[in-house]
């Protein structure tokens, strides 16, 4: 009997101690870490900050992660990052969540983004008006003919309703309709793009970043999807990207360099070879 | 040599009775660590159980809300899965419907894949190569899963699409051909069996002539049919099902491998020695008495394809509607797993109630379904077991008699 309250001692000993270790290292860290969670869209940018000024402030850790933009609000409610992405704005019911909580969040404008509708490369189709990209995602059109094209079935392709890219592209196209149920849905931008190079029939929708010379972006209402015309707000489907803090930052600090750093030229510079639209013009 | 002699006896008896003492002192010591280490590994042991009934106590808390609040009609029966509409609709049958296609189809892969396998690395190569070839298969199961869906999605996809009908005439070959031999071999024996007056070798040939004609020409005939077929949108249940098929293969192969080689030499060389050629020995001795170690091994494998997530999220098309027509595998299907990781992220407790409980409503049934794939397993085998010890008994006794 005695041996065994010996182990639960023992057990019990090492395992307070190996929760010290880890309280301890933790607080030691806390310092100088800075947690930055949210969108997939306006990951790229974060990370390319957080590059630029760990490469330029030594001794300062930042962590990006990409887990959506409802993830992001869900860190930041419970305190586990300092800045949440989000490719969308925050729902009134997450502001309430956090107010009750003691966080008031602050919007940073960081950049704008363009949701453009692409299609294979090989696709006859070269302009798409709103309804007629509503109707494909509807449903209503299933044929590439149907838009002057090939006689293909059309594949749509969504982004997963986990997405800001989602939930932009439902708000400004969908406008609150169903999408069919015969729509594929994929986890990233980046597999949206891999999943409409390899289908000829198929159709997606990508943030402006991730527009590239494999895949044909088509304008929309005939405004293509480019830098000018997202900055003057005549592209349709267009969204700005925000960091959220908890409260406005103190001056001067980590967190404040970091959700200010795309107005300075060196943020524009990110910004723009990331492929998004920068809110200054230097 | 007289005087030293008691004294030498005395020593000796005395060593004797420490010695007796000693050891039971270290009887007891023992005793005693062997119950301390008893209760550890007893701990240990009911943590595990534990943690799988937390698991269960948990799920079902965070999905009755969803059950209260929408009820199970729309939930069991519905098609239309919208939960993160503004006007929510949770019909999971689709999803109910993508899993069982998916698992389904992947068991009908990996199932004969791995027992032809099995059966080749138990008798017909040498055990050298098997030594080799074994750890290789196994090697299967420590790919991560997302490297497969990454295969799944950016190699194979694009494959069927752009070479669908060569790929499932070919897959059908590989099937069908073997398949079509052996039935036709075993249907033009049962043939010549049935008819009672000839029995000659040549009504045989004949037959199986016949037979080989029969299946090739229907062979044909579905190899045309399946040229034909254009994929349009390579991430399907087809795609999904192969993939996870190739990763239940190890687990299949393992398995069944060990059973059939636990059948052991004498079941062998009795067969042999009855004139049994190896065919006949692997199929009515050695594959019937490991029935229940290859049941139990399949049922493995299907339980690492209905569980499996992230191949399903990558490669299958989420599209969540039933194909049709139903049975039509080449369809963008949803799966219960995929559905769950997808819309977690966005599935809070503070922004939709309904939202985030019918992802564990969905849990639950996933839970349940496997739970009773585990049981009907472990049914079947102790069913199996049980008819084997009675029969035994039973031809024992007739011998007696």
């Amino acid at each position: 009997m005695r041996n065994r309250f010996y182990i639960s001692f023992l057990a019990a000993l090492s395992a307070a101690v190996i929760l010290g270790i880890f309280a301890a290292g933790s607080s030691a860290f806390a310092a100088t870490t800075i947690v930055m969670d949210g969108s997939t869209t306006v990951g790229p940018i974060a990370k390319a900050f957080a590059e630029y000024y760990m490469r330029t402030h030594p001794g300062v850790n930042i962590t990006v992660s990409e887990s959506g933009s409802g993830n992001g609000v869900k860190s930041l409610l419970n305190n586990k990052c300092d800045i949440a992405n989000l490719s969308r704005f925050m729902k009134p019911e997450e502001f309430s969540a956090c107010s009750s909580k003691g966080i008031m969040p602050v919007a940073h404008t960081i950049a704008m983004d363009g949701v453009a509708p692409i299609v294979h490369p090989s696709n006859g189709v070269k302009a798409i008006t709103l309804k007629q990209l509503k109707a494909i995602y509807t449903g209503d059109i299933t044929n590439w003919k149907e838009l002057g094209g090939p006689d293909m079935k059309i594949v749509v392709i969504s982004r997963d309703t986990n997405s800001g890219t989602y939930e932009t592209f439902e708000k400004k196209v969908m406008n609150k309709d169903k999408m069919a149920s015969d729509v594929e849905y994929v986890g990233s931008n980046g597999a949206v793009r891999q999943r409409v190079q390899s289908t000829q029939a198929a159709i997606g929708y990508v943030g402006l970043g991730f527009v590239d010379r494999t895949v044909k972006s088509l304008p929309v209402n005939g405004v293509a999807a480019t830098r000018k015309t997202i900055q003057a707000g005549t592209y349709p489907i267009a969204r700005p990207l925000y960091m959220f803090t908890n409260g406005y930052p103190q001056l001067g600090s980590h967190v404040h360099a970091l959700v200010t750093m795309h107005y300075s030229e060196k943020g524009q510079e990110i910004i723009e070879s990331l492929g998004f639209v920068p809110v200054t013009n230097y | 040599m007289e005087s030293i002699a008691p004294t030498r006896k005395t020593v000796r008896k005395r060593s004797l009775r420490d010695r007796i003492t000693a050891s039971k002192r270290r009887m007891q010591l023992t005793a005693l660590l062997e119950r301390s280490i008893n209760g550890l590994l007893f701990i240990v042991a009911s943590s595990s159980v534990l943690a799988v009934l937390f698991i269960f106590v948990f799920i079902f808390r965070e999905a009755i809300p969803f059950f209260r609040e929408e009820g199970f009609t729309e939930f069991l029966t519905g098609v239309n899965w919208f939960p993160s509409n503004v006007s929510p609709e949770f019909g999971a049958l689709a999803l109910f419907y993508g899993s069982a296609m998916v698992t389904l189809g992947a068991t009908l892969v990996a199932a004969p894949l791995g027992l032809i396998v099995a059966l080749f690395l138990s008798d017909v190569v040498p055990f050298s190569v098997r030594q080799v070839v074994k750890p290789v298969v196994e090697l299967l199961a420590a790919v991560p899963s997302v490297v497969y869906g990454f295969f799944a999605l950016v190699v194979f996809a694009p494959l069927l699409q752009s070479h669908g009908g060569i790929l499932l005439a070919a897959g059908a070959a590989i099937i069908v051909i073997p398949a079509g031999v052996i039935l036709s071999t075993v249907g033009a024996d049962a043939a010549t069996n049935w008819i009672p007056e000839s029995g000659g070798k040549a009504a045989r040939t004949t037959l199986l002539v016949l037979f080989l004609a029969g299946t090739a020409f229907l062979t044909f005939i579905m190899f045309r049919a399946l040229m034909g077929i254009e994929v349009v949108s390579g991430t399907n249940a087809l795609n999904v099902a192969i993939i996870l098929g190739i990763m239940a293969i190890p687990t299949v192969v393992s398995v069944s491998e060990d059973s059939l080689t636990a059948v052991g030499r004498t079941l062998r060389e009795a067969s042999y020695s009855l004139g049994a050629t190896r065919a006949e020995t692997l199929l009515k001795v050695v594959v019937p008495a490991a029935k229940s170690g290859i049941l139990a091994a399949i049922v493995l494998g299907v339980m690492r394809a209905a569980g499996e997530t992230m191949v399903v999220w990558m490669a299958s098309g989420n599209a969540s509607k039933i194909p049709s027509p139903f049975y039509n595998f080449l369809e963008p299907v949803r799966t219960i797993t995929a559905t769950i990781a997808g819309e977690m992220g966005e599935a809070d407790q503070v922004t939709g109630a309904s939202r985030y409980s019918v992802l564990f409503a969905l849990a639950v049934v996933l839970l349940l379904f496997v739970f009773v794939c585990n049981l009907v397993s472990e049914w079947s085998a102790q069913r199996v077991a049980h008819r084997a010890r009675a029969r035994r008994v039973a031809t024992r006794r007739h011998k007696q008699c």
